[in-house]
């Protein structure tokens, strides 16, 4: 029963999606506000119906309801509450669910905080996320409905991939989701631009704080997935340039080069058709990620074959989306304009270089992601790009954007100096390669790349700190404290952000340039020394999981004949899909990670096992999260407030509460 | 410089940058691309000297033997038709089993011998690498000989 309820809830949400995606758009076209009044509960409405869809299928998921297909494939009796809830997006059709669900909940989010938009470009946002919500829960209700009973009912579920069986599975998918769906936002801003063929200033500063928050998120989201990869598939890696992962990061490119672009057209107007392109790729490729990801493309180019449907489908609502959004952009993208000149050298000329270099990145992931697809698809063999692709391309890439990322925030809007900025940088540039030159050194080894990344980082943190300083400088206020307080959030957001980026290089270059690894067969109570780690085997012993049994080693870990901590790697067999499961032991720390896996058990209670010293490497995951805390800071800044206050004099207060959590 | 110079020039380093871009990217692809071939293609000597690609088929029930230092392994790759032995040092991913499908990237030696770097693990028990599977159907449809009890089983 309760599942069906779940059912008709989707169909009752489709409904409404058809109405949001019609009545407000129309009523905007012909000026009337009665029918653009629809949006906004509208839009709520059928976020209390997916909601209620939602909750059904996990009340399935926890009453154990194997009468309905999806649960019965994944997930079982013996497996743990939060992992039954988590397997809700744990394949397809359930993570599609989860989709229009997070869809729907960024919806509500803009009829709550879009007080102060004209009526006319609010209805034309809700309208355009319900047109794409109506794609999706359509979608779901003709080829993947994770309502499908199955008759008879399985007596078990088939498990969930034990793989997933992580709290990783419980956050990173609604966090990527989040980023994902988020751009849709900034998609519909864009969208509602063209319709209304006005896009000025204002348009840029609403929609930019949607924009951050939306790759905020898909920042985190994607920093957790690397995580994850790092300590759960256990070999150590934290990126495989993977076309899943690909499928996360482009999104990521085109949502940064975005965010650069949208700061051009709220300060200087400039750059508007282009971020309107930029906003309308970034969605795109959201879409695009998420059916690389779950709709078995990328697995094996035949899942198209054995359910042509859903290819088909997905291949069509891509289409439409894309295509349809592309043709409007060309249709009227005239009308919005180019905006303001400028000169090379200013600020605009290098975040405009920053967009080019962000963007040529995106395409060459997108080729070395696509290319095998194509050629897969098309029966002209199969091939792989392997990651030093990604590695001589990104590099290359990424440097001059890096160097400009020290640059561009010191230049002048329109028109600046080069000696100028020459004189004012001078010393950053001499600590940075003095440093990148030196370090290495001092730590025993010299390779060009760890002085490239190191230099990177450095100049990153220097030229931000000379930013600031010249920033207090001109700032009222007599106490240091006073003019670091007149300093706007949005520069210190910033300033965070870009740390955080040196901080990711920091951690990429250390871990690229002095890791040790090395895999070697251990005998009971043998040592094995890695990065003047002393690592002695003390054997393992078996133990017995809720839904797994494994064998559980201990490593004594000394340096300089201390004990620093002992370690306990697993290699666990799942019961129900009676699958091996590597579970490493890492012992993390600022400077270093240590971290061991068990391989196979040899004789005599030996095994073979893969130790491994990764200097600096949470740095990685760290970066990312200091890029997303900047992003936040960002947009608590006082410009965004204000937009909201000026209005709040004729709001209830009712939203005007809602509206202070947010601010 | 007239302003109209001026934007030819930005014009032409655009350009220039962009030719240049195109080019690092795409040198950089060619040269990194991974060819697949099935155990058959090796037997008849179709693969490329000197150049790392991939093979894939069924790892052949009973060919796993391990030396004494515990991490060399030796095992016979096969698509029921033609049979690659392959030798990889290092630990092998969870999901390789005798019986069951796999991915391997490396180089041909001298003797014949699949010399692999890298045995690719897949994340489920039940999903054969479409590589593999592939590499199977192949053979199959070529009319060679093959077990009937072979299930391929692509998703």
């Amino acid at each position: 029963m309760i599942p069906e309820i779940g059912h008709y809830a989707l169909i009752l949400a489709l409904c409404v999606s058809v109405v949001l995606g019609s009545l407000p758009i129309y009523g905007a076209a012909v000026g009337n506000s009665m029918l653009m009044s629809v949006a906004k509960p509208a839009a709520r409405g059928q976020f209390l119906l997916i909601l209620l869809a939602f909750c059904c299928l996990g009340y399935a998921f926890a009453e154990k309801d194997f009468s309905v297909l999806y649960v019965a494939a994944t997930s079982n009796s013996q497996l743990p509450l939060q992992y039954r809830l988590a397997a809700i997006w744990g394949a397809h059709e359930g993570s599609l669910l989860l989709w229009v669900f997070i869809l729907s909940i960024w919806m509500v989010a803009v009829s709550f905080f879009s007080t102060h938009l004209p009526e006319a470009m609010r209805a034309r946002i809700l309208g355009v996320m319900g047109l794409v919500s109506m794609g999706f829960i359509l979608f779901m209700l003709t080829v993947s409905n994770p309502f499908e009973r199955l008759i008879p009912a399985a007596l078990d579920g088939r498990d969930l991939n034990p793989l997933l069986q992580d709290p990783g599975m419980v956050i990173h998918p609604p966090m990527l989701y989040m980023g994902y769906v988020g751009f849709s936002v900034a998609f519909a801003f864009a969208i509602a631009a063209l319709l209304g063929g006005t896009l000025d200033a204002t348009w840029a500063r609403w929609s930019r704080p949607w924009t951050t928050v939306a790759w905020c998120f898909l920042t985190v989201g994607v920093a957790m997935g690397s995580g994850w990869a790092y300590y759960e598939l256990g070999w150590g890696g934290w990126w495989f340039w993977d076309p899943v992962e690909n499928a996360s990061f482009m999104p990521w490119l085109a949502g940064t080069a975005l965010i650069h672009s949208l700061a051009v057209t709220d300060k200087r107007g400039g750059f508007k058709a282009w971020s309107v392109l930029l906003a309308i790729f970034a969605f795109s490729l959201s879409l695009l990620g998420t059916f690389l990801v779950r709709s078995g493309v990328l697995t094996s180019v035949h899942a198209f074959a054995t359910d042509p449907k859903r290819g088909l489908f997905i291949l069509v609502f891509l289409a439409v989306v894309i295509g349809g959004s592309l043709i409007l952009y060309a249709w009227r993208a005239p009308r919005v304009g180019l905006g303001g000149g400028f000169t090379l050298v200013s600020r605009e000329g290098m975040l405009m270089a920053n967009n080019v270099l962000l963007v040529a990145a995106l395409g060459s992931v997108l080729l070395g992601t696509l290319y095998p697809l194509f050629l897969d698809a098309l029966d002209l063999g199969k091939i792989s790009v392997g990651p030093p692709y990604f590695d001589t391309v990104f590099v290359p890439l990424m440097t001059p954007a890096i160097f400009l990322m020290g640059i561009g925030p010191l230049a002048q809007w329109k028109k600046a100096s080069l000696p100028e900025l020459a004189t004012r940088l001078r010393w950053a540039f001499g600590v940075s390669l003095v440093t990148a030159l030196a370090l290495p050194l001092a730590m025993g080894q010299w390779t060009p790349l760890i002085s490239l990344g190191l230099m990177m980082a450095i100049w990153i943190v220097t030229t931000s700190a000379v930013g600031l300083r010249e920033r207090l400088a001109h700032a009222d206020g007599s106490s240091l404290l006073g003019r670091l307080a007149s300093v706007p959030r949005a520069y210190w957001g910033m300033l965070l952000a870009h740390c955080g980026v040196a901080l990711f290089i920091i951690g990429v270059t250390m871990v690229k340039g002095f890791e040790v690894e090395q895999d070697l067969r251990m005998n009971v109570g043998q040592t094995a020394t890695i990065g003047g780690y002393t690592f002695q085997f003390d054997g393992t012993q078996q133990y017995k999981g809720p839904n797994y049994i494994a064998a559980r080693g201990t490593f004594r870990v000394s340096q300089d004949g201390r004990e620093v901590t002992v370690m306990y790697p697993e290699k666990r067999r799942y019961n129900v899909q009676n699958q091996t499961m590597t579970e490493a032991a890492i012992s993390p720390g600022l400077l270093r990670d240590l971290y061991v896996s068990l391989g196979e058990p040899l004789d005599d209670g030996a095994w073979s096992v893969r130790l491994y010293h990764k200097p600096f490497i949470d740095w990685i995951w760290g970066g990312c999260l200091v890029m997303a805390v900047g992003g936040v800071l960002a947009i608590s800044d006082r410009r965004y407030r204000l937009a909201w206050r000026r209005k709040e004099v004729d709001v209830p207060a009712a939203t005007q509460v809602a509206r202070q959590t947010v601010s | 410089m007239k302003p109209r110079h001026k934007r030819f020039l930005f014009i032409g380093l655009g350009l220039l940058a962009l030719a240049v871009a195109s080019m690092l990217v795409l040198n950089a692809f060619q040269s990194n691309l991974v060819f697949f071939f099935t155990p058959t293609q090796v037997a008849n000597a179709e693969v490329p000297k000197g150049r790392g690609f991939r093979i894939g088929g069924m790892v052949e029930d009973g060919s796993l033997t391990r030396e004494r230092d515990g991490l060399t392994v030796h095992f016979v790759v096969t698509d029921m038709a033609k049979r690659v032995p392959v030798t990889f040092k290092g630990i092998l991913p969870d999901l390789f089993k005798e019986g069951k499908g796999v991915v391997a990237q490396g180089q041909l030696g001298p003797d014949g011998t699949f010399l692999a770097s890298e045995v690719l693990a897949k994340h489920d028990e039940n999903y054969m690498p479409p590589e593999a599977a592939d590499a199977l159907a192949k053979a199959k449809a070529a009319g060679a000989q093959s077990s009937s009890t072979l299930v391929v089983n692509p998703r």
